[in-house]
């Protein structure tokens, strides 16, 4: 995954965002968040862990508000349901912690992200990638790479970097 | 180290080479005369360029031969060693650091070579009166035994040394017959030797040696003619320096291949992943003996129990791993001290001791820029001019003494110097001025002399070059903070002043308090607590209104963690408190519940929660859930204000 891929998003240029490979084509891991269906990038994900016990960061950003431990390190958990103005939910038997890596501000920085179920690595077509639609979404649109169509579903690709990066900001400034 | 790339292995090997150069140079400015330190000196540029070029570092071959060459002048008695020549030379090593990272630009290069030539004239023309090589009568020969030598009973050592009992001999052997191992007849001698002969000795003499293999040898023997004297027997010493160095080879030279052969050179990131390992695997055996204690299973106790020791054996080993002397800092102030004594113009000397004291390489490396400041400080605003030390009766040169000592898990570093002093009256004036105090408020030596520690300040009337801008100490103080680590300054009017650090010896083990709050479980590093005692209910319900328990008749400020860290979760009936300090100050953390020591592996956090200034980093747990560690200072820091504004009320 070419990192600089990855960088915050300026402007509605999903595509510019996003490695299609020479046919077009993206492999991703396909996983739902609080009623929608969300994809990444299978080259950025680590492992898929089950439940493990959180440690809560007073003042963190509410964001990143807890870490687990993968494997002996301390990796931040991010709750994307935040960035998509939805409701948390607690966890069931189905939810996984999707640990990726990826450069945030030039920093490799590994990082879980809580899901409520994953379903499957998948290949998603550019030619069934639609631009974010100015209305009828209640997201912000930064946040958004891409929406593609992938069997009857309209899956999200999230722009981590868009999303994330100002919590690191949020988290330097109050030093 | 496969795959890895050569020229960045030589960036490692020159940046040490040149580091041993700059030792040497730095001791040979004190002891001008000591051949072994011009040798030490001159093996190190010839091996730089030997090294250069093989790994196409051409620029700094080139540069570095015409140093060599000024230092082989020197090895011969040619040219006397001068402090100027010394000073040359090290400013064309740092010209050769830059060649090596690629960044140097030629007319510096070209500048020092012209200062060099001119030093090398200077000390050439006052030399004069040193005999030298070239001066006296000798012969060289150049020999090879007849290859049955040694099987006829000829010893070629003894033939050697009676050649050494002619005259001032040097000998070189020839070992370009020598073919490879497999195709080595061990009967055979296969070695030939080039010898310059220095002395009043006649031919027959020489030939008397040979008498009684002269016919079946290679012989020639030439005299030894004035001018080309020295070339011929140097060259020829020259040639062989990289692979044998039997002639040259001293006491030292045998030492430091000693030691090398010793040491195995590991990258610090290899060393990291192994601790971070090491650190999973203490985890993973907590759990196991956890476990192993729960069933009833003997003999997987026993092996649980086996794997216990040997983890923490191999905890201990992977900390000395880490730790390094602080020789390796202190070495780097000597250039430092050496440019400051021309800079300032002042008379320095450095003095170390204790250099043998290890601390994780970590904290050495983070030690450098503080100490810099410091010792910068100390001699720009502490040491005095040489003319006003000789008025105040004190010897003409200062002297900055750098010393450390273990004590406990921590390390003690003082920068003490022979100077002035700090002059509290400028800093209270200085203080006054930029608001920091009020116009007469009393207030303690040590917190006056504390005030040096605030950011923005600095007495220094004039902004010279090394010190004097107002950031520096301020900075100084909180890298030794985030080092776990705390400063102390003492200071008598005359006679000079002493900076004292405390530094853990290590930053990636630390004997913490494991205390309960709400839900979560937290570390607070053990050096920092002092007590621990109960929050008595009366404490606890007076504390609506002020947060401050007696202790000993003095008043301390307490931080509701519960509150703090908004766990939302009722208090329990018996709270505690850890009483924890940094420097003068105290603070008191109100916790739920105090669950007992915990030796713990720290590791840092995210981008994302180095905003959350309470805490220091975090570590794994048994059950393998994470804890916090609390930054106590940060703490104290966050509940100093609401202890003032508590004075203001009261």
């Amino acid at each position: 995954m070419p990192q600089d891929k990855m960088r915050a998003s300026d402007g509605p240029t999903p595509d510019g965002l996003i490695a299609w490979n020479a046919h077009g084509e993206l492999e991703v891991l396909i996983f739902d968040l609080g009623g929608e269906t969300f994809a990444l990038e299978a080259t950025l994900v680590q492992e898929i862990l089950d439940l493990l016990p959180e440690t809560f960061i007073p003042g963190a950003p509410a964001l990143v508000s807890h870490v687990v431990n993968f494997r002996g390190k301390i990796v931040p958990v991010a709750d994307l349901r935040l960035a998509f103005g939805m409701e948390p939910t607690p966890p069931s038997a189905d939810s996984r912690i999707v640990v990726i890596e990826l450069e945030l501000a030039g920093e490799a920085t590994l990082l879980g992200l809580r899901t409520d179920h994953v379903h499957e690595v998948a290949t998603l077509r550019q030619a069934t990638s639609e631009a974010v639609p100015t209305v009828g979404i209640g997201w912000r649109r930064d946040h958004v790479r891409s929406l593609i169509r992938w069997k009857d579903d309209l899956v999200v690709l999230p722009d981590l970097a868009a999303i994330l990066v100002p919590a690191m900001g949020a988290a330097a400034t109050r030093q | 180290m496969n795959g890895e790339d050569p020229a960045a292995a030589f960036r490692v090997e020159a940046g040490e080479l040149l580091e041993q150069v700059e030792q040497g140079l730095l001791d040979l400015g004190h002891r001008l005369d000591d051949m072994g330190l011009v040798n030490a000196v001159f093996r190190g540029l010839h091996t730089l360029k030997g090294s250069g070029a093989m790994f196409g570092f051409d620029a700094l071959a080139a540069f570095t031969h015409h140093c060599e060459s000024a230092f082989d002048r020197v090895r011969k008695g040619d040219v006397r060693a001068t402090p100027e020549l010394v000073d040359v030379i090290l400013s064309a090593g740092d010209h050769m650091r830059a060649l090596v990272d690629g960044d140097a630009p030629a007319a510096e290069g070209q500048a020092i070579l012209a200062r060099l030539a001119a030093a090398v004239d200077a000390a050439a023309g006052g030399g004069a009166s040193t005999p030298t090589v070239s001066t006296k009568r000798g012969w060289t020969l150049s020999f090879r035994l007849p290859p049955d030598a040694m099987a006829n009973g000829t010893n070629p050592l003894a033939l050697l040394d009676e050649l050494r009992e002619l005259g001032e001999a040097t000998i070189v052997a020839r070992v370009d017959d020598v073919p490879s191992l497999g195709e080595c007849n061990p009967a055979h001698c296969l070695i030939g030797w080039d010898c310059t002969l220095i002395g009043d000795i006649s031919k027959d003499a020489i030939e008397d040696v040979f008498l009684f293999v002269m016919d079946d040898m290679d012989i020639t023997i030439t005299p030894l003619t004035v001018e080309d004297a020295a070339p011929v027997a140097e060259a020829i010493v020259e040639e062989v320096i990289p692979t044998a160095e039997p002639v040259a080879a001293n006491d030292a030279a045998t030492r430091t291949a000693r030691t090398q052969g010793e040491n195995v050179r590991v990258p610090a990131e290899r060393l990291d992943e192994l601790m971070d390992r090491v650190g999973e695997l203490v985890i993973a055996q907590s759990r196991l003996s956890q476990l192993a204690a729960h069933g009833h299973d003997l003999s997987l106790r026993s092996v649980s129990e086996e794997i216990e020791r040997l983890t923490g054996e191999m905890r201990d080993t992977m900390m000395i791993l880490r730790m390094v002397p602080v020789s390796t800092l202190f070495g780097r102030f000597r250039r430092l001290i050496h440019d400051l004594a021309i800079e300032t113009g002042k008379a320095i000397e450095l003095v170390t001791d204790g250099e043998t004291t290890e601390v994780d390489k970590t904290v050495i490396e983070r030690l450098f820029d503080p100490l810099v400041h410091i010792i910068r400080n100390s001699c720009d605003h502490g040491l005095e001019t040489a003319e006003a030390r000789l008025a105040a009766g004190k010897p003409a040169s200062g002297v900055i003494r750098l010393s450390a000592h273990q004590a406990g898990g921590e390390v003690l570093i003082t920068i003490t110097d022979d100077g002035r002093g700090i002059d509290r009256e400028r800093v209270r004036a200085k203080a006054e001025a930029n608001g920091l105090i009020q116009p007469g408020q009393a207030m303690s030596d040590d917190e006056l002399l504390g005030l040096i520690f605030h950011p923005g300040f600095s007495t220094a009337a004039q902004v010279t070059n090394l010190s004097g801008r107002g950031v520096g100490m301020d900075v100084v103080k909180r890298t030794i903070e985030s080092l776990r680590g705390s400063i102390d300054v003492k200071s008598v009017d005359g006679r000079g002043s002493i900076i004292t650090l405390r530094i853990p010896l290590t930053l990636a083990i630390i004997e913490g308090l494991l205390v309960r709050v709400g839900e979560g479980r937290y570390v607070i590093p053990l050096a920092a607590v002092e007590e621990c005692l109960e929050l008595s209910l009366e404490d606890d319900l007076r504390s609506r209104g002020r947060s401050l328990i007696t202790l000993r008749d003095t008043l301390v400020p307490f931080v509701r963690l519960r509150e703090m860290f908004a766990t939302g979760t009722r208090p329990d009936p018996f709270q505690k408190i850890v009483v924890v300090a940094t420097g003068r100050e105290r603070v008191g953390l109100v916790v739920d519940q105090i669950v007992g020591n915990h030796q713990t592996v720290i590791k840092s956090l995210s981008a994302f929660h180095r905003g959350a200034a309470s805490f220091s980093g975090a570590t794994i747990l048994g059950d393998g859930s994470v804890a916090l560690i609390l930054d106590v200072a940060q703490l104290v820091a966050m509940a100093q204000p609401q202890e003032e504004m508590l004075r203001a009320a009261g």
